[in-house]
């Protein structure tokens, strides 16, 4: 077992590139890995839209889209983005770049497991694409992969191959992420260094720390409930189908038949609810390991954009600590119509409303930095400010959603869809679009254009409201999601302008996305060159060259003697104090 | 690689394990590097802590699809009533035996580690190149090689598991026979693969003397394998336990 | 800057409000009893999370306008614990207090079952329609078989012939519901999960094959109601649709009448 730490750096394309094991590496391996990922599930984000809009449509290669590839955009739309976007680039991308960094480790506490999550998630990802080429195409029971649909491929297209090469995916994806986390929990608890405490760890070492805990202790369950599916699937079993069934014709379980392997059955009856249980048990805390990690970059941008500590440390770690335990006893919200015991759904309901505490003490505390601050307007702070925004937006429409007498109007409508888009579809990219940005002159000691990111920013942000803000008024209109044509219901007339003016909106943003590629890639060439700290920020990464080198610290232990949010302290020379300043420049 | 055992460092690796002081709260891994041998067993040791959390959320998920699969019943349209298909099988005998071995299994590997704890402690201190520290098999001539039974005990256990599943087939019992039957396999199974992966890590262990790396290394692995084991040996008993119990 | 962030923030959040106010797009006109308490409620929480949504929003692109940089001194502060314990208190007296008072109406809607005499109708959900089926006189619904489901030879629930109860059973592709009167739902599903929407009830349940799922509510207007199917079933999902036609007891007795006479005459 050798520790690349101890050793010198690895010289040859495959060594640096390819297999590394430096952190560095594999966060932006993971990263690019996202940006691929984000693209594909934009560009079937955008079909839905020109769907909707002209139904009718002939698109050129694609042709006519059939209701059932409809179901198949939307199906793959959300895999691809919940998982491969929003469960990577924020914690396996920034994460594994800047928490041995922040913590002041020279790397991760094992580089090898590190490498092997990341080729296990890049193979995951290959099998996911897979899935569009095989016959029958990918699936279309949507992400949330509920059976009987899933589990029966004569239920529909895609039900097939594509549906076993999907589970194949996810389960190697849940493998991955169990190795990523335990690697993110050992290094927070092991590798810190000299005087950085808990407590002086920044706040977003905390979230990618809870959030390793929500994916260790989440996706263990979800893979149980895959290996089942598959069996299900494949081999006659009844974990989740029941007996009985006559899916268009075909008889499938019937009692005393044979099980595709020939064997006799002799069962008649598993759960389709024991799926959604397993299947949300997972899915809820799987929500905030989306967003966490985005709280924590916008906790970070926000106090040191406004030059003032952030407001409320010791709350803000506790909010975050019970955000991530009562995110494992909240699933069944997700099921209030699906036949689960009402009593079950009052308990579900009131552990509910008690996550929109800690929650709306993260929103008070980031407007208490923002006060009294003396607020500097960089791209990296616009997309902190605009992510508060996204998460109040979204997050209110939650209480709406959390109450089971008024989520029988609201389930399974455009409301849902917008609530959750609000908030992991912007808010949670906006993390992202933001850590890019104030991380981006560390990775690769350039600047991003501050032009193109104001750009982006104000186009990305009005954009995005247009999108999916008037999904709330559609959901409370009725409008149910997941519908491939809009014609057949007299109630839904009224509603196309909304859905009209929502294409035209996304095409709009979507556009401005690759104002945001083109920075991206032309800045890491002809970026104006970046200073060791920039942004004058007060954490450990702020104090290595830009890119770090490949044991971060040069070989040189970083001693902590303060905080991470000293910024204008009273008496101090200059308006912020770096963790690794001396002990004598403040009392804190 | 050479390793410089300090005193300190030897004293607390020993005996029964090491007494290993958790970091300083104010983190620093109480002096010295991230690689220092104390530092890096007590960090395999808190990874594989985890791992093991993740696997018991494994199989939590297993036993709460078991306990539900169980109890729940499906309308049934001829008697007008839910009615419920749970059919318990008979577990094969050979369990019994297979248990007795991973329980075995756990005792031998034990016993190497505190051969190789004991190894430590009388190591020449100030720290040796590689090739002269011997190699565990090689002048043990007349201890026993407990690690080796330990790696065919838990083949053994394994074959035993494969014998199991040979009898319930010929017994007309499948995977999909009925639910109990598919839970059966996919809990054997689970745990099986599971403890194959620690069969693989034994036969690292083992090579890790072949190799002659350092005996702090080799330690880890044996220490760290053997934590994984004996979980692996405890889920097992779980496992059957609730084969039997919960029918 | 600060001033741009300010405008589109408060144009986004009071145009936003703007048509959460006027309801321009609103739900369909409440007809069922309970609906009624359900609209309240949803009332106060619009009302309530409005006020929430508008002084969050305004205060951000206030203060990121008031506190941009002009080279003031900073007010160096790590936070308020008076502060952060009050509205962590308020924020908790206001979730819990709205989700508590609306968990009545939930206990009352399905903590118990429907009243005795109440209509019953069974509702199957099947790739891609929704049938009703009602007991006729003898007030028992017959055995049903997926191997006799087919709906082009008039089965499409599979009633059993064999078993006498069945005979008079009345199938339809249209809900026919007396006004002001209990209607007991049974759902039930013969391959996928399904769910009866019908939103003018505030009615939402899906339907899961292996359950039979009972429901109630009470139409209490007169009227014409859509139907929609709100879980994911596969390519149909969004053709599968039907109507609930609310008469008078008068007219939903005729109707009754006619369909088990034509039942019983074929």
């Amino acid at each position: 077992m050798s520790e690349q730490h101890a050793h010198a750096a690895p010289t040859g394309f495959i060594r640096k590139y390819v297999f590394s094991l430096d952190h560095k590496v594999i966060g932006m391996q993971y990263y690019f890995l996202a940006l691929v990922a984000v693209f594909v599930g934009m560009f079937l984000s955008l079909f839905i839209r020109i769907h909707l809009l002209w139904p009718e449509a002939n698109l050129p290669w694609f042709g006519h889209i059939k209701p059932e590839q409809y179901l198949t955009l939307l199906t793959m739309h959300g895999t691809i983005m919940i998982f491969f976007v929003l469960t990577t680039a924020p914690q396996s991308g920034f994460g594994n770049y800047f928490l041995p960094i922040q913590i002041g480790a020279p790397d991760m506490a094992f580089p090898t497991l590190n490498m092997l999550s990341f080729w296990t998630t890049f193979v995951a990802f290959v099998v996911m694409l897979a899935a569009f080429f095989v016959e029958g195409g990918a699936p279309l029971a949507g992400w949330t992969n509920y059976v009987p649909l899933s589990a029966i491929p004569s239920a529909g297209p895609g039900l097939g191959l594509g549906e076993d090469l999907w589970i194949v995916s996810i389960a190697l994806f849940c493998v991955a992420s169990l190795m990523g986390a335990l690697n993110f929990i050992t290094t927070t608890l092991d590798l810190r260094a000299r005087g950085m405490s808990l407590f002086r760890m920044p706040l977003t070492c905390w979230a990618w720390f809870v959030t390793a805990m929500l994916a260790l202790l989440a996706f263990g369950v979800l893979l149980a409930g895959g290996i089942l599916l598959l069996l299900d699937r494949n081999l006659g079993t009844s974990f989740f189908v029941p007996g009985g069934l006559n899916v268009s014709g075909n008889l499938s379980f019937p009692p005393g038949g044979l099980n595709p392997g020939g064997h006799p059955i002799t069962h008649i009856g598993g759960s389709p609810l024991l799926w959604q249980h397993l299947f949300w048990f997972f899915g809820h805390p799987e929500v905030y390991i989306a967003i966490l990690p985005g709280m924590g970059v916008a906790s970070q941008l926000l106090s040191t954009f406004s030059r003032k500590p952030i407001f409320g440390y010791k709350a803000m770690v506790y909010a975050i600590l019970a955000i991530g335990i009562l995110g494992f006893l909240v699933w069944g919200h997700h099921m209030f119509t699906s036949g689960m015991s009402p009593y079950s759904a009052f308990a579900f309901s009131v552990m509910t409303m008690a996550i929109g505490v800690p929650s709306a003490i993260k929103t008070f505390n980031w407007l208490g930095t923002l006060w009294g601050g003396r607020i500097r307007f960089a791209t990296p702070m616009l997309f902190a400010i605009g992510f508060v925004s996204l998460f109040v937006s979204g997050g209110l429409s939650g209480p709406f959603l959390a109450q089971p007498i008024l989520d029988i109007s609201l389930h399974d409508t455009y409301f849902v869809v917008g609530h959750f888009h609000l908030i992991m579809g912007v808010a949670a990219i906006f993390g992202i679009f933001a850590g890019t940005y104030y991380w981006f002159p560390k990775m690769f000691g350039r600047m991003m254009n501050e032009t193109l990111g104001k750009i982006h920013f104000f186009i990305t942000l009005a954009g995005t409201y247009a999108v999916f803000m008037p999904m709330h008024y559609l959901g409370m209109a009725g409008h149910l999601r997941r519908y491939s044509q809009l014609t057949e219901l007299n109630y839904l007339r009224p509603l196309m302008g909304l859905q009209e003016f929502m294409s035209y909106a996304a095409f709009i943003t979507i556009a401005a996305q690759f104002v945001f590629v083109f920075n991206l890639f032309w800045s890491m060439k002809k970026g104006k060159k970046a200073e060791i700290n920039p942004w004058e920020a007060t954490t450990l990464e702020w104090t290595v060259p830009s890119p770090p080198p490949h044991d971060n610290f040069g070989g040189v232990t970083p001693v902590v003697n303060h905080g991470p949010y000293e910024y204008s302290v009273p008496g101090a020379s200059k308006d912020y104090i770096m963790q690794t300043d001396p002990a004598t420049v403040t009392a804190h | 690689m050479a390793t410089t055992l300090s005193p300190v460092a030897v004293d607390q690796i020993g005996g029964r394990g090491p007494t290993l002081a958790p970091p300083p709260r104010d983190g620093g891994w109480g002096g010295g590097r991230p690689d220092d041998p104390r530092n890096r067993l007590r960090r395999y040791r808190i990874g594989m802590l985890f791992a093991l959390a993740a696997v018991v959320m494994l199989f939590v998920s297993f036993t709460s699809a078991y306990i539900v699969r169980q109890g729940m019943g499906t309308w049934s349209d001829a008697s007008a009533r839910y009615v419920t298909d749970w059919q318990p099988i008979s577990l094969p005998p050979i369990l019994w035996i297979n248990t007795v071995i991973l329980l075995l299994s756990s005792f031998t590997l034990a016993m190497a580690q505190r051969t190789l704890s004991r190894k430590l402690r009388t190591a020449p201190r100030g720290g040796t190149s590689p090739a002269a520290e011997p190699a565990l098999i090689a002048t043990d001539q007349r201890s026993i090689p407990w690690l080796g039974i330990t790696l065919v005990l838990g083949a053994g256990f394994l074959v035993g598991q494969l014998l199991a599943w040979e009898q319930l087939r010929h017994l007309g019992i499948f995977v999909s026979t009925n639910p109990s039957s598919s839970f059966f396999y996919v809990l054997t199974g689970t745990h099986g693969i599971h403890l194959l992966g620690g069969v693989l890590a034994l036969a690292y262990a083992g090579l890790t003397s072949l190799l002659r790396k350092p005996l702090a290394t080799r330690f880890l692995v044996v220490d760290v394998t053997a934590l994984y084991w004996h979980f692996m040996d405890f889920l097992w008993i779980y496992i059957f336990a609730l084969l039997h119990f919960a029918r | 800057m600060g001033l741009a962030l300010l405008f589109i923030i408060w144009l986004i959040t009071l145009s936003s409000t703007y048509y959460f106010v006027i309801q321009k797009w609103a739900p369909l006109p409440v007809a069922s009893a309970n609906g009624v308490a359900i609209d309240h409620h949803f009332t106060w929480t619009y009302i309530l999370m409005g006020i929430v949504f508008l002084a969050a929003q305004l205060a951000l692109g206030y203060l990121v306008w008031k506190h941009r940089d002009r080279g003031q001194k900073v007010q160096y502060s790590h936070g308020n614990t008076t502060m952060e314990v009050t509205w962590t208190l308020l924020t908790a007296v206001l979730f819990f207090g709205l989700n508590l008072s609306g968990e009545k109406i939930w206990a009352e809607a399905r903590f118990q079952g429907a009243a005795p005499g109440a209509v019953q109708v069974e509702v199957t959900g099947l790739q891609f329609a929704w049938y009703f089926r009602y007991p006729g006189p003898d007030g028992k619904l017959g055995h049903t078989k997926p191997e006799l489901e087919d709906a082009s030879v008039g089965n499409p629930v599979g009633i059993d012939p064999d078993d006498p109860a069945g005979k008079d059973d009345v199938v339809t592709g249209t809900m026919y519901l007396p006004v002001d009167r209990e209607a007991e739902l049974v759902l039930r599903s013969q391959d996928v999960i399904h769910s009866l929407f019908i939103p003018a009830m505030r009615f939402k349940q899906d339907a899961v094959p292996g359950l039979m799922i009972h429901m109630h509510f009470t139409p209490t207007k007169l009227g014409d109601y859509e139907i929609a199917c709100a879980q994911l079933c596969g390519l149909g999902h969004y053709k599968m649709h039907g109507m609930l036609k609310v008469v008078s007891q008068a007219d939903y007795d005729k109707w009754l009448a006619a369909k088990v006479a034509e039942k019983l005459s074929q």
